[in-house]
């Protein structure tokens, strides 16, 4: 029930693209088409859950430890980038599908700030009050990764629409619309708050 | 973005002024919306992030331009976002030893500066290709659009949200001054929230877009005046 709980909280309570405005550039800009939006999120998913994996264990056993806290940003960026570069490698070598599919929105991944700010958030307290355990640590990267796959694949259909509009003013077209579309998501997404205490 | 090199001296002011019109940040390049949307719930936040983001552009710009040339080619990504992320480190530390309340309003946000596309963005397009000095203003100039769009979008949260406007001295935390410029039963609560944050920063943006666009009308009705006069001129 407490992993449920943990995971709907980061879906659709504190969803991290429309209560946190994490990632947006990415959610303005990529998800124009639902075949990027798709790749994107497949791509992040991954990478989310790995990176914090990695960044997680890293603080747990290393840093930690050898009170080391301070370090954790560069640790964590360092870990994202290398790892980022280690899938695209891999996958050119053994998966070339994807990787023609996935094309450059895996080192684009790098400076999405959902990656990090997942990584930052396992390895602090700012989740559940206290330190993760590696139980709540999986449901939360994964979920949290899934609300943002959720918002910007819906959203890119959205914006399919919008593109094709007539009505829309000028200078409304492209990101301003776009800004305010999603802050009627979010107005949407307000009406989750109450579902958990 | 630009990308020329620029050398003659009296350019100075030119790629000062760039970072904070004509090549703003925040409403023309769309870079590092995510801090534009999360901070300006209150000026004072807003205003402290602004700064942070000055603070951290001009150290990083201007380290990155000085060796710029000891740099290999293939590694010079990960160098940047090494040294980038030192100086938020740096930069975060100071900011949670002398501007305590500032910095926990922050949090998070703070620490991601890191992968603010700003920050790269000009290390990349200006700060490996330009000298030391240049990319120093070019640091200042970028930051200072920045705070003036963050400031922007959260003076009008604020006013909309709450009624009123208040700011707190980013040194001690306490409150300087707060002006009710109507009624708080009157103001609307949503602007305060992240709906509200949303739909301010894309009317804005539109309201900047829709200047440009007559900004840019005037200029060629002007030099089409200008030509036809010119013309007249060669007639006669």
């Amino acid at each position: 029930m407490h992993y449920l709980l943990l995971a709907i909280s980061a879906i659709l309570v504190s969803n991290i693209i429309l209560t946190r405005f994490l990632g947006i550039c990415p959610f303005v800009g990529v998800s124009k088409s639902p075949k990027n939006a798709l790749g994107m999120s497949g791509a992040l998913i991954g990478v989310v859950f790995m990176s914090s994996i990695i960044s997680y264990a890293i603080n747990r056993y290393l840093l930690e430890p050898l009170d080391l806290g301070f370090l954790k940003l560069i640790a964590f960026i360092l870990v994202i980038a290398s790892f980022v570069q280690f899938v695209e490698m891999f996958m050119k070598r053994y998966i070339p599908s994807l990787y023609k599919s996935l094309g450059i929105y895996l080192p684009l991944i790098t400076t999405n700030c959902v990656v990090l700010t997942v990584a930052l958030d396992v390895a602090g307290t700012s989740v559940t009050g206290s330190l993760l355990n590696w139980g709540e640590m999986l449901t939360y990267s994964a979920a949290t990764a899934v609300g943002y796959a959720l918002i910007i694949i819906g959203f890119s259909y959205i914006q399919l629409r919008m593109q094709n509009s007539t009505l829309l003013p000028k200078p409304f077209k492209g990101n301003a619309i776009a800004l305010i579309t999603a802050g009627l998501m979010a107005m949407a997404f307000m009406a989750f708050n109450g579902m958990i205490v | 973005m630009e990308t020329k090199q620029v050398k003659k001296k009296s350019n100075n002011w030119k790629i000062f002024s760039s970072g904070i019109i004509t090549s703003n940040p925040i409403f023309v390049l769309f870079l590092g919306m995510c801090p534009v949307l999360a901070t300006t719930s209150t000026f004072s936040s807003a205003f402290g992030m602004g700064l942070a983001v000055i603070a951290v552009l001009v150290v990083t710009n201007t380290l990155i331009s000085l060796i710029r040339k000891l740099v290999p080619n293939e590694i010079r990504i990960p160098v940047y976002i090494v040294i980038i992320a030192t100086v938020v480190t740096i930069v975060e530390m100071l900011m949670y030893a002398f501007m305590f309340d500032l910095a926990q309003t922050l949090g998070v946000y703070l620490s991601i500066i890191v992968v603010n596309c700003v920050i790269l963005g000009r290390a990349e397009s200006f700060a490996s290709k330009n000298t030391v000095f240049h990319s120093f203003l070019d640091g200042l100039g970028t930051g200072l659009g920045f705070l003036l769009g963050v400031v922007l979008v959260a003076l009008t949260r604020e006013i909309i949200g709450t009624g009123g406007l208040g700011f707190n001295n980013p040194l001690t935390g306490i409150e300087l001054f707060h002006v009710q410029l109507f009624p708080q039963q009157f103001a609307i609560s949503l602007f305060t929230v992240s709906p509200g944050a949303f739909i301010v920063y894309g009317l804005l943006t539109a309201a900047f877009v829709a200047i440009n666009a007559a900004y840019k009308d005037r200029q060629e009705k002007k030099a089409k005046a200008l030509a036809k006069v010119a013309q007249a001129g060669g007639n006669q």
